[in-house]
């Protein structure tokens, strides 16, 4: 019998609703692995141990009504660059440090209106600029599968709860890959749904044409779960689209004989690691033997596509950030001039990586290097998504790693900014396309660290990741659950 | 000395009257509430807070563009304009920078030197700014920031520069004031900031004219009434010439209006404007701009002041009348409901420029809407009953105050003011006799031959029927008594 917190949504709902359990205990449950596993992972900046009880007993309560939703009653955490009315949401930055917003975010609401259980605001790199959550100007999260290494980012503290068990799931931003890179590296499901398919209100804004919420999970189906809660037309967000929001859920479960799978040449790259190379053909060859086929494609633009997200992203920075100067966020630091005392607020309230990145689109969009970077960019984002309109044209879906590592121990590449980028080479292009990427364990290498395995397919079909990522979890034993004996954190709290 | 030409540009900021802000739904009627009651998370530019567009603001630019000449764009979007100031809520504006919802517009001017052609380069949507107060407190001086005006819809209008001299710029932004007012998109208050005027000038010799020369321009900005913009251009034209024929260059720059002392003060030069780094907003979409949808606002376009106008010359008035009438929207409207009461045109045109409008402006009422007004109904049948000799001129001044603080009907204030027409032989004659005999030596003037003195016996007669002589009859019968005597 397994552990309270660790069960699937899936078993703890049905659980919660013949009464075998309730949402204060299943809450609780959580709460205590959370209390056991904190010290070591520090995934989150902000533990909710009193909303969580208060919003399990208003869930017990809906539950013994009847027609509670499915995750009525289930502990979830936030990314904290997702608002929480009443509840600090920093960015994991100091200039946002005790910032209480009045509103929910969309994606909040939703999870609320759904009766969830909200058990904390997890790290993050801050204004998730980061592939390691070390940008976090809070602290520094560790990878449960590797104390010693970094779970990834920018989602690493939302990624690294659900592997843990301190949360039945939890919700990251993608805006580069900072869902699908830390759950590979953490061994978790993490889906990026297509830009457009969760509303981005309220969830502080990175890079606006390309960041998307999306949820991590240990299964497939639960991860699926929580999509159909979030996914729809918010109208607060323009950019929403109001097509019909499918079940994921029950593309789990459907069968992948016949289905085109392409495998980039591009996507195999000298720098990445052996054993992730053989993990994810094992991979294709497993998605074969269920009776998918799968053919070598190309995306000749791949390469292009790190420096294009390098431009486009640091000039939306540079704008997005601008309201962040001392006088109603963050510290404000006295100067001589009103000029002066913006640059000293911003100067101490951000940390390197997020005035890298200012400096870096201030520069781009400046008055005769405007065309030459920013307009050329965009040209080349274009091209990139006609190389994936191409693929679509005859697979149904592609398959590839996820990052070319596996967690890397801290400190590893903060020193080198490239180094640090290149974590997301795997995933930049789906991004710029705005496509749906779904991320899923397929394997470990030999210091017993996640490999993940990238599934990403045209817009809008994010059933056929459910589907195909289903697929292989159920006839592989990589997932979370089946390999909880490799954790290396709250193993007191483990039976 | 040589001659100079002048060459001039026009900038007109407007705030638009919708019902709600540019990119969120907060009530767009602020003026004169309590600072930073009008505001949301969005128009705070909080954390994560994302705009929409407000569907009004877009037809309302498309109004201006369609009645300014302009083309609307298939495709147009909003950009970010990127500069930090403590006004700025998100460190940027949003605007239309590359796609103006309308371009190559014109508009029309009679002048004293014969018709004159102004084109419009641009009409783009924006937002507009929060407002900044500096104050001291106990010897501490604080900058406070009120919202209310953060993200209201704001549209700017942009000339070319084809204006030649104050007085055209000064009739241009008359002529544009009157469409944007008579579009109902636009309050047109300059008092209040809800309209806000820049010009550019710069002078040259007929020779660089001829050549399609221009020299360096400066822009005035801060000028807040027609007034203001004849003096700044007037004296900028001259400070400019002074200062080429003294054998100096003029800098292009940036400068302000100090009305009190008369000239034009100094902001910044061309080498410290900003860079703003512009780039398409991208949380919201691009919008597009069918003809089906042009055509849906074009059809809703309604009737704007030189129409009326032409409207009211035919009808057999002067320009002038014709003018003051539709002086505002709400004004030609009331005109034409009393013309539609009854009455004739010349005589409801005098009774509302004359005798209702000297009322207006003793009272003090904003023609911007005429429910202080009497009823529109009864104004033409006070016209109708005056022309029919049902009430006579001293009667109508009388009535008419009445009638603004009651809002009864003529008939009715009639009766409660006793005021009827004393007509017809019975009545008047005993009253000509007696007036008559008491001024004998007038009436020895009269029949010698002096027929202005009939005005002065007219006037005794009517003095006697307190006013209420009706005009025509107190004329016939005077005149035949005379003649039997």
């Amino acid at each position: 019998m397994s552990e309270m917190y660790e069960l699937t949504i899936e078993q703890a709902a049905i659980a919660l609703r013949v009464g075998a359990i309730s949402s204060v205990e299943l809450t609780q449950a959580v709460l205590d692995r959370l209390a056991a596993t904190e010290p070591a992972v520090a995934a989150f900046i902000e533990p909710t141990p009193e909303v969580a009880l208060a919003g399990a007993a208003a869930a017990d309560a809906r539950l013994r009504a009847g027609d509670a939703p499915l995750l009525c009653g289930i502990p979830g955490a936030l990314k904290d660059l997702i608002a929480t009315r009443g509840i600090q949401t920093t960015a994991g930055s100091q200039m946002l440090k005790g910032y209480r917003p009045i509103y929910d975010a969309h994606v909040t609401q939703r999870l609320i209106d759904a009766g969830y259980v909200l058990v904390g605001k997890t790290n993050l790199d801050e204004f998730a600029m980061g592939s390691s959550t070390e940008t976090s100007s809070y602290q520094t999260t560790r990878n449960p599968f590797c104390p010693d290494c970094v779970p990834g980012g920018s989602s690493g503290g939302s990624a690294a709860c659900v592997a843990a068990g301190s949360a039945f799931f939890s919700l990251g931003t993608d805006t580069g890959g900072s869902i699908r890179q830390p759950a590979s590296l953490c061994g978790v499901v993490g889906m990026k749904p297509t830009y457009g398919r969760v509303s981005r209100w309220g969830v502080i804004a990175m890079a606006s044409s390309l960041d998307q919420v999306g949820p991590f999970a240990r299964t497939v189906k639960d991860c699926a779960a929580v999509l159909e809660c979030l996914a729809g037309r918010d109208e607060r967000d323009a950019t929403s689209s109001s097509r019909a929001v499918p079940s994921y859920r029950e593309a789990c479960g459907r069968d992948i004989a016949g289905l085109k799978l392409g495998v980039p040449r591009e996507y195999f790259i000298d720098g990445m690691e052996p054993a992730v190379e053989q993990s994810i053909r094992a991979a294709v060859a497993q998605l074969e033997g269920l009776g998918a086929t799968a053919v070598e494609i190309s995306l000749p633009h791949t390469s292009y596509a790190l420096p294009t997200y390098y431009i486009i992203m640091p000039c939306e920075v540079s704008a997005n950030l601008a309201r962040f100067d001392g006088i109603r966020y963050g510290v404000p630091q006295p100067g001589e001039t009103m000029w002066e005392a913006y640059a000293k607020t911003r100067g101490a309230g951000f940390g390197a990586e997020v005035k890298r990145r200012i400096m870096l689109g201030t520069y781009a969009l400046s008055a005769g290097y405007h065309d030459a970077y920013y307009v050329r960019a965009q040209k080349v984002r274009t091209l990139i998504k006609q190389d994936f309109d191409q693929a679509f044209e005859q697979v149904d879906a592609i398959v590839c790693p996820a990052s070319p590592t596996t967690a890397f121990p801290f400190g590893a590449k903060m020193d080198d900014p490239i180094q640090m980028y290149l974590s997301d080479v795997f995933t930049l292009a789906a991004s710029l396309a705005g496509l749906p990427g779904l991320v899923v364990p397929c394997g470990f290498d030999a210091a017993s660290k996640p490999i993940g395995l990238q599934l990403i397919a045209p817009h809008w079909r994010e059933e056929t990741l459910f589907q195909v990522a289903h697929a292989f979890e159920q006839s592989t034993s990589w997932s979370q659950p089946q390999n909880r004996h490799r954790l290396r954190v709250g193993q007191g709290g483990a039976q | 000395m040589s001659e100079w030409l002048t060459v001039i540009g026009i900038e007109v900021h407007t705030q638009l009257l919708t019902r709600s802000k540019m990119f969120c739904s907060c009530d767009n009627n602020y003026a004169g509430d309590e600072p930073n009651t009008h505001v949301c998370p969005v128009c705070l530019g909080a954390p994560g807070m994302l705009p929409t567009v407000n569907a009004q603001a877009l037809e309302y630019g498309i109004m201006a563009a369609l009645a300014l000449d302009c083309s609307v764009p298939e495709f147009s979007w909003f950009e970010r304009k990127n500069y930090p100031y403590p006004d700025l809520v998100k460190g940027f504006q949003l605007t239309q920078y590359a796609y103006p919802i309308g371009a190559h517009g014109k508009v029309d001017l009679e002048t004293d030197h014969g018709p004159r052609r102004i084109g419009v380069r641009r009409v783009h949507l924006e937002e507009d700014t929060a407002k900044n107060t500096h104050v001291t407190v106990a010897g501490e001086s604080y900058s406070l920031v009120d919202c209310n005006r953060a993200g209201v819809p704001l549209m700017e209008i942009v000339t070319e520069p084809d204006a030649r001299s104050s007085e055209e710029a000064v009739a241009y932004l008359k002529k544009l004031r009157d469409v944007l007012v008579f579009l109902g998109i636009a309050s047109g208050k300059m008092e209040e900031g809800a309209m806000r005027l820049e010009a550019n000038i710069s002078v040259r010799t007929p020779a660089e004219a001829a050549a399609g020369v221009l020299r360096k321009r400066c822009e005035v900005k801060n000028l807040n009434s027609f007034e203001n913009v004849r003096a700044a251009l007037e004296y900028e034209r001259e400070r400019q010439i002074a200062a080429y024929e003294a054998g100096e260059e003029i800098q292009q720059a940036t400068l302000g209006w100090d009305s009190a002392a008369g000239r034009t003060v100094y902001q910044r030069s061309k080498e410290e404007a900003q860079d703003y780094r512009y780039f398409p907003e991208p949380d919201l979409p691009p919008l597009r701009f069918t003809a089906a949808d042009v055509d849906a606002v074009r059809a809703k376009l309604p009737e704007l002041r030189p129409a009326i106008i032409a409207r009211y010359e035919a009808l057999g008035l002067d320009r002038y009348r014709a003018e003051l009438l539709s002086q505002t929207r709400a004004l030609a409207t009331y005109f034409e409901t009393a013309l539609a009461g009854g009455g004739k045109v010349e005589r409801v045109a005098n009774l509302l420029l004359g005798d209702l409008l000297a009322q207006v402006n003793e009272r003090q009422i904003n023609l911007e809407e005429t429910t202080a007004l009497p009823a529109a109904g009864e104004l033409g049948r006070l016209a109708q009953q005056w022309e029919a000799g049902e009430v006579t001129g001293p009667q109508v001044k009388q009535l008419l105050p009445r009638l603004f603080e009651t809002g009864e009907t003529v008939d009715a204030a009639k009766a409660a003011l006793g005021i009827r027409v004393v007509g017809g032989a019975d009545e008047l004659l005993p009253i000509i006799e007696a007036v008559l005999a008491a001024n004998a030596a007038a009436v020895a003037k009269v029949k010698a031959g002096e027929q202005k003195v009939m005005g002065f016996l007219v006037g005794q007669v009517m003095k006697a029927t307190k006013g209420q002589g009706a005009p025509g009859e107190v004329n016939r019968l005077l005149a035949e008594v005379l003649a039997r005597d």
